[in-house]
C-alpha cells in the first residue's frame, strides 16, 4: 500500500546542515529531531548575520505571543515591522519549530485583521519540522470558529501542503472525527477530503463514515474529492463500500500547494548548497541529437529506500525457514543516528539503489565495514554511467547543467575522502574525459578527483593521465599549473597512505608475500614523481621561476623526501636540477628555506636507509641506487658551497651545476663573486643581513656586510633562526660540519 | 542461430529505441510473475500521481513479463526478458480484447565480455529495446532502475558503427528480392538541415562488397573503409559531393535498419541474433 505522501513530498524535513560529515554530530542525518531535543538545537547555524535575524525573529514572536486586541496594520508600525520580519525570515530560511505554535495561535484566534492573518499563514514555511502540538491547538481554534472562512480554508491548504513536515501524527489521527465533521462545510469539503485522505488508516474506516460520505455524494453529486476518499475507504474495507467507483480519474484533489511549496523548495535548495554531501541532483541531458531531456537522464541521486526486491511471499518463506534467527532487517529509511547504526548494524540492508549512499554518511560508514564486492560494483555501475552521461564537455548540450555536474563531482570527491579510497568509476571517467577536457570546466572538481585515482600497477597511466594533463599544464595559466601540482601532491599522499595501511594489514597476516606488488607500486610512484619533476622543470622555465610556482613544487618534494621514513616506501628520488637550482638561487627566502628543509629530510632518510642496509645481513630487496646518493652529494656540495663556504663556482660538480671557470667569472666583472651566494649575500638573504646590520651597528649606514664574520656570523645565524628560518637551521645543523665555532670559513659539508 | 522464426516474428518490422542497461542486481528469472504484478501496480501508481494503489487487483494496464529463451548467442547469455503492457478497454472490462500498448525487451547475445566479469547476484542483459510511448519506457525503466539498481542510457550508434553495419548487412544473403540499400547522410554546419539519401541496388552493393572482403566470415576495419570509400567515390563521380565530409546517420538494408539516434528495425528473423550480437557489443562498450 503506498500512500500519497511517500511520493509527493520529501521524506525528510529540512534542516540546515553545514558541518563536515566526519564530525560526530553530523551522524545525525538531516532533519531528525528527537522529542526531547531543545529548541536551541533547531536554530539555524549561528553566524553573525543569522544571529541578528534570530534576534528580531524572537522579538517578533514574543510580540505576536502577547498581542491582545485588534491592532490595525496600517496604523501600527510595530505590527508592520514584526510581520515583515516573520515574512522575510520565512522566505529566506524557513521558520524554526517553536515559531509555529505562536503564529498559528495568533492567526487562527481572530485577534488580528484577516489581511494580517493571511500574511502570517502564508509565511508558515518550515525550516525543519512542525511540532504536532501546534497543529493540534490550531485545530481547536478551528473548532471554535473564531476566524473567518477564508482563513480556515487557507489553514487547511497549508496543513495539506506541509503534512509531511509534522513531526508526529498520532494526536492528529485522534482528531480524525473533528476533521470529518468539517465535511459538512461545502467550501471546506474538498480540502477536508484531501486531508482525510492523508490521515485515513484502516481503523478510521467506519460504517457511519461511509454512510455519511455516501449521503454527501447523493447531496452534492459526483465530486472527485469525495470519490477519492471513498475509493481509499473501499481499498481498506471493500465490504463496507459496495458502490462502483470510476477507475480513472485525472485529478482527485484541487491543488492546495499555495505559496508554500515554492518557498519550501527554495529553502531546501539553499540548505543543500551548505550540506556536506549535497542531495538530489538533477543531471543533464545525454544524447547529442535530442534537444529535450529524456526520462532516463534526469538522474537524481536516489533517496535511500529499502530494497523492495524481496517480495512479500519471499519474506514469509524466509521467516519460516530461519525461525531461529529473529533478525528482521532494519529499514534504511529509519536509520537516522550513529547509535542506531551501531545497534542495528547486524540487520541493516543496503538501499535498493546504491547511489543513495553518496548522500548518506551513515551508510558510508556501514559501507566501510562491509567489504562486499557487489556493493562496490553496484555503485561502480551507477557512478560510471552517471558521470559519462552527465559530463558537460563530453556530451553536447550538457553545458547548461554545469552547476549540477559540478555538485555531483564534488559529492563524488567528498565520498572518496570519507571512505579514504578512490572509486574506479571516477578513475575510468577521468581517463575517458581528460583528453577532451578544456582544463576550465569544473576545474577544481576534476583536479580533486585526480587526487583520488586509486593506486594500481596500471601501466597505461602515462597515456591516460600524464599526457593529457601535461598538454593542458603547459598551455594553461600559472594558477592552473599550481592547482595541478597541488592535486598531484595529494595523489601521491593518498597513494602513500594507502601503501602504509596495506603494509599494516599485511604484517598481520605474515604469509603474504608482496614482492611483485611492492615493486609495481614503487614503479608507479616513481613514475608519478618523475612526471612531476619533468613538468616542474619545464614550468619553471616557461613562467620564469615565480616563487608561487616554486612553492607548490617544493611542497610536492616535501612529501617525496620523506617517503622512506614516513611511509615506509623504499624509494627516494631527488628533484631534477631544473628544480633544485632555481630553488637554491631563488630570490625569495621562503623557497630557500623550504629547499633547506627538504635537503635535511633527504639526508635523514638516506642516512636511515644506509644504516638499515648495513645492519641487516640479508640482502634487502630494495636498495637505493648509488646514483641517488651521488645526486644527493652533488647537490649538498653545491648548496654548502653556495651558502656557507663561498666556493660554489669551484666545487659544484653537478653537470648542470654552477661550476664556472675563474676566467669566465672575471669577465663578468662582478666583484666578490665568490661570496655572492652565501647566507649573507644571497639575494634571498640580503634583506635579513641588512636588518641584522641595522640592529648590530645602528650607527653604521654603509651596510658593510663583511662585518658579519667570526662571532658576528654566529649571531647572524641565531638572528636568522629567530626570524623563522627553521629549514635553514636544521639544514645547517645537520649538513655542515663546523670544524671550529670560531672560524666560519673552515666548515665543510657532510656527505652521506 | 537456430531461432524459431515464428516465436520472434513479433520483433520484426517494429521500430526499437535502444538503451544500454548496466547489470541488474538481484534479478531472478523465477519471479517474473511477481515482477509483473509489482510493475503494474507501479505503473498505476505513477499514472495516478501518487494516489493509493492496491497491489494485485485488476488495473487498466496489464503487465506481462516473460522470458524469450530463443534470443541467446552463447550458453552464458541470460535468456532475454520481454515486458508487455496492454490496456483493457474500460467499456467492457471482462474478456474483451487487450490492446498491446508498449513492448520492451532486455537481451544479451554473446555478451561474454560482461557476463564473465560480474558476480552471481548480477544479471547481464545489457541491451534494452523499447517500442511504444516514451512515457511507458520511462515508467518501466524507472521501475527497473529502482528495483534492480541498474542504469539505463540511450544507446547512440556512431557513424563508424553504422558503416560497419552497412558492410556487414550488405554481405548477408536474402532469399526474396531484396529492397534497395539506403544510406542517409546529413550535411553538417548548414543553416537548414540537409540530408542526402544514397540508394544502391542490393546486388550491386553485394558485388562491390564481395570484391572488398578477403576472407568470408571475417570483416576488418580496413575492408569496411575500402567499401565505404568506393561508395563515396562513385557518388562523387556523379554528383561532385564528398560524402566523407558528411555524417552517416542512417543505414537501411533488407536485413535491418539503424539510425544514429539509436533506433533500429529488424527485418529478417534469420539475422536477428546476428544484429543483436553487434548491438550487445555496443551496449557493453557503453557500460564499461
Amino acid at each position: 500500500m503506498q500512500r500519497r505522501r511517500s511520493s509527493k513530498t520529501p521524506k525528510q524535513p529540512l534542516q540546515a546542515h553545514s558541518k563536515n560529515q566526519t564530525d560526530l554530530s553530523a551522524w545525525r542525518k538531516e532533519g531528525t529531531i528527537e522529542p526531547e531535543k531543545s529548541v536551541q538545537d533547531n536554530q539555524p547555524p549561528k553566524d553573525q548575520k543569522n544571529d541578528s535575524n534570530q534576534y528580531t525573529l524572537e522579538q517578533a514572536l514574543s510580540y505576536f505571543e502577547k498581542v491582545q486586541d485588534r491592532v490595525s496594520l496600517k496604523k501600527d508600525s510595530v505590527l508592520q515591522k514584526h510581520l515583515t520580519t516573520v515574512e522575510s525570515i520565512a522566505l529566506q530560511r524557513g521558520l524554526p519549530p517553536e515559531a509555529f505554535d505562536v503564529l498559528l495561535n495568533v492567526a487562527l484566534s481572530g485577534k488580528l485583521a484577516d489581511t494580517v492573518n493571511t500574511r502570517l499563514l502564508k509565511s508558515l514555511v518550515p525550516a525543519s519540522v512542525i511540532p504536532e502540538n501546534s497543529v493540534v491547538s490550531s485545530v481547536s481554534w478551528l473548532c471554535v470558529s473564531k476566524c473567518s472562512g477564508n482563513i480556515q480554508l487557507l489553514f487547511l491548504r497549508w496543513l495539506i501542503t506541509v503534512f509531511d513536515f509534522i513531526d508526529h501524527k498520532e494526536q492528529l489521527h485522534a482528531l480524525y472525527g473533528f476533521f470529518f465533521s468539517f465535511l459538512q462545510d461545502e467550501k471546506m469539503c474538498p480540502y477536508v477530503c484531501h486531508l482525510l485522505y492523508l490521515l485515513t488508516r484502516k481503523e478510521s474506516v467506519k460504517p457511519f463514515r461511509v454512510r455519511r460520505l455516501l449521503d454527501l455524494q447523493a447531496k452534492m453529486g459526483m465530486q472527485s474529492h469525495l470519490q477519492a476518499l471513498l475509493s481509499l475507504y473501499k481499498l481498506f474495507c471493500p465490504e463496507l463500500v459496495t458502490i462502483t467507483l470510476p477507475g480513472k480519474m485525472k485529478t482527485y484533489f484541487k491543488n492546495s500547494e499555495g505559496p508554500w511549496k515554492a518557498a519550501i523548495n527554495a529553502i531546501r535548495r539553499r540548505n543543500q548548497e551548505n550540506s556536506p554531501v549535497s542531495q538530489p541532483l538533477v543531471l543533464g541531458t545525454a544524447q547529442p541529437q535530442s534537444r529535450k531531456r529524456k526520462w532516463n537522464t534526469q538522474l537524481i541521486i536516489p533517496a535511500s529506500s529499502t530494497n523492495k526486491n524481496n517480495l512479500e511471499e519471499d519474506r514469509e518463506k524466509k521467516r519460516c525457514v530461519d525461525l531461529y534467527s529473529t533478525n528482521e532487517s532494519f529499514p534504511v529509511e529509519q536509520l537516522q543516528t550513529f547509535s542506531q547504526l551501531l545497534q542495528n548494524i547486524h540487520r541493516l540492508e543496503f538501499p535498493s539503489q546504491m547511489g543513495s549512499v553518496l548522500t548518506n554518511p551513515l551508510l558510508l560508514h556501514y559501507m566501510n565495514c562491509i567489504k562486499d564486492e557487489s556493493i562496490y560494483l553496484r555503485l561502480y555501475y551507477w557512478m560510471g554511467q552517471t558521470l559519462q552521461e552527465e559530463c558537460t564537455w563530453c556530451v553536447a548540450d550538457n553545458i547548461r547543467y554545469e552547476e549540477e555536474f559540478k555538485d555531483f563531482l564534488e559529492t563524488a570527491y567528498k565520498t572518496q575522502c570519507f571512505l579514504q579510497e578512490g572509486f574506479s568509476s571516477c578513475e575510468e571517467f577521468l581517463y575517458k574525459s581528460l583528453p577532451l577536457w578544456d582544463g576550465f570546466c569544473c576545474r577544481s572538481q576534476i583536479l580533486r578527483l585526480v587526487s583520488w585515482i586509486p593506486l594500481s600497477s596500471f601501466s597505461e597511466m602515462k597515456s591516460y593521465l600524464y599526457d593529457p594533463l601535461a598538454q593542458l599544464f603547459f598551455t594553461s595559466s600559472l594558477y592552473f599549473k599550481c592547482s595541478v601540482l597541488e592535486s598531484l601532491k595529494e595523489l601521491l599522499q593518498n597513494w602513500l597512505n594507502w601503501h602504509v595501511i596495506h603494509l599494516d594489514s599485511e604484517s598481520d597476516s605474515q604469509v603474504h608475500s608482496s614482492n611483485t606488488t611492492l615493486s609495481g607500486l614503487v614503479n608507479v610512484v616513481a613514475e608519478l614523481i618523475h612526471f612531476v619533476g619533468w613538468i616542474s622543470t619545464v614550468a619553471l622555465r616557461l613562467e620564469n621561476n615565480p616563487t608561487f610556482l616554486l612553492y607548490f613544487i617544493l611542497d610536492f618534494y616535501e612529501t617525496v623526501c620523506d617517503m622512506y621514513l614516513r611511509y615506509d616506501l623504499p624509494l627516494l628520488i631527488m628533484p631534477p636540477a631544473g628544480v633544485f637550482y632555481p630553488a637554491l638561487l631563488s630570490m625569495d627566502s621562503v623557497s630557500l628555506n623550504q629547499l633547506c628543509y627538504i635537503m635535511y629530510r633527504y639526508r635523514t632518510n638516506l642516512v636511515a636507509a644506509k644504516e638499515n642496509e648495513q645492519s641487516k645481513k640479508k640482502i634487502l630487496q630494495f636498495k637505493f641506487s648509488s646514483q641517488t646518493y651521488q645526486e644527493y652529494n652533488q647537490y649538498i656540495i653545491a648548496m654548502v658551497g653556495c651558502l656557507w663556504t663561498s666556493s660554489a663556482f669551484q666545487k659544484d660538480i653537478h653537470p648542470q651545476g654552477l661550476r664556472m671557470d675563474d676566467e669566465l667569472l672575471k669577465k663578468t666583472t662582478a666583484q666578490e663573486f665568490k661570496t655572492s651566494f652565501n647566507i649573507v649575500y644571497h639575494p634571498a638573504m640580503m634583506g635579513y643581513a641588512v636588518l641584522f646590520l641595522q640592529q648590530a651597528w645602528p650607527d653604521d649606514t654603509t651596510f658593510n656586510f663583511s662585518l658579519i664574520k667570526g662571532k658576528k656570523w654566529n649571531w647572524y645565524l641565531e638572528y636568522l633562526y629567530a626570524q623563522g628560518l627553521k629549514g635553514l637551521k636544521v639544514f645547517i645543523e645537520s649538513s655542515i660540519n663546523r670544524v671550529s665555532q670560531a672560524s666560519h670559513s673552515k666548515a665543510g659539508n657532510v656527505q652521506v | 542461430e537456430n531461432v524459431d522464426p515464428q516465436r520472434t516474428a513479433f520483433l520484426l518490422r517494429k521500430q526499437w529505441t535502444l538503451y544500454s542497461v548496466s547489470p541488474l542486481y538481484g534479478f531472478s528469472n523465477a519471479q517474473l510473475r511477481d515482477y509483473a504484478r509489482l510493475l503494474s501496480a507501479f505503473i498505476a501508481a505513477e499514472k495516478q500521481k501518487g494516489l493509493a494503489v492496491e497491489v494485485g487487483v485488476e488495473l487498466d494496464i496489464k503487465v506481462a513479463v516473460s522470458s524469450l529463451p530463443d534470443l541467446k548467442g552463447s550458453d552464458q547469455d541470460q535468456a532475454a526478458i520481454l515486458v508487455q503492457l496492454s490496456s483493457r478497454s474500460p467499456a467492457s472490462p471482462k474478456n474483451s480484447e487487450e490492446k498491446l500498448v508498449w513492448l520492451g525487451w532486455f537481451c544479451c547475445v554473446a555478451g561474454d565480455d560482461l557476463s564473465q566479469n560480474v558476480p552471481e547476484d548480477f544479471t547481464c542483459l545489457p541491451l534494452f529495446l523499447a517500442n511504444g510511448a516514451e512515457s511507458y519506457t520511462s515508467i518501466v525503466g524507472s521501475w527497473f532502475q529502482k528495483t534492480f539498481d541498474c542504469c539505463f542510457r540511450r544507446l547512440a550508434i556512431s557513424p563508424l558503427n553504422l558503416s560497419w553495419m552497412a558492410a556487414m548487412w550488405t554481405g548477408c544473403k536474402v532469399e526474396k528480392t531484396a529492397s534497395a540499400m539506403e544510406l542517409v547522410f546529413s550535411v553538417p554546419c548548414l543553416p537548414q538541415p540537409l540530408d542526402i539519401s544514397y540508394a544502391i541496388h542490393p546486388e550491386d552493393a553485394k558485388a562491390l562488397w564481395d570484391t572488398v572482403q578477403k576472407t568470408p566470415g571475417e570483416i576488418t576495419q580496413e575492408e569496411v573503409d575500402v567499401f565505404m570509400d568506393c561508395l563515396y567515390s562513385h557518388f562523387h563521380r556523379h554528383f561532385k559531393i564528398h560524402l566523407s565530409a558528411t555524417k552517416l546517420v542512417k543505414v537501411s538494408t533488407a536485413i535491418a535498419s539503424a539510425h544514429c539516434d539509436g533506433i533500429v528495425k529488424f527485418l529478417q528473423s534469420q539475422y536477428l541474433t546476428g544484429v543483436l550480437m553487434l548491438l550487445t557489443e555496443l551496449a557493453i562498450s557503453q557500460i564499461q
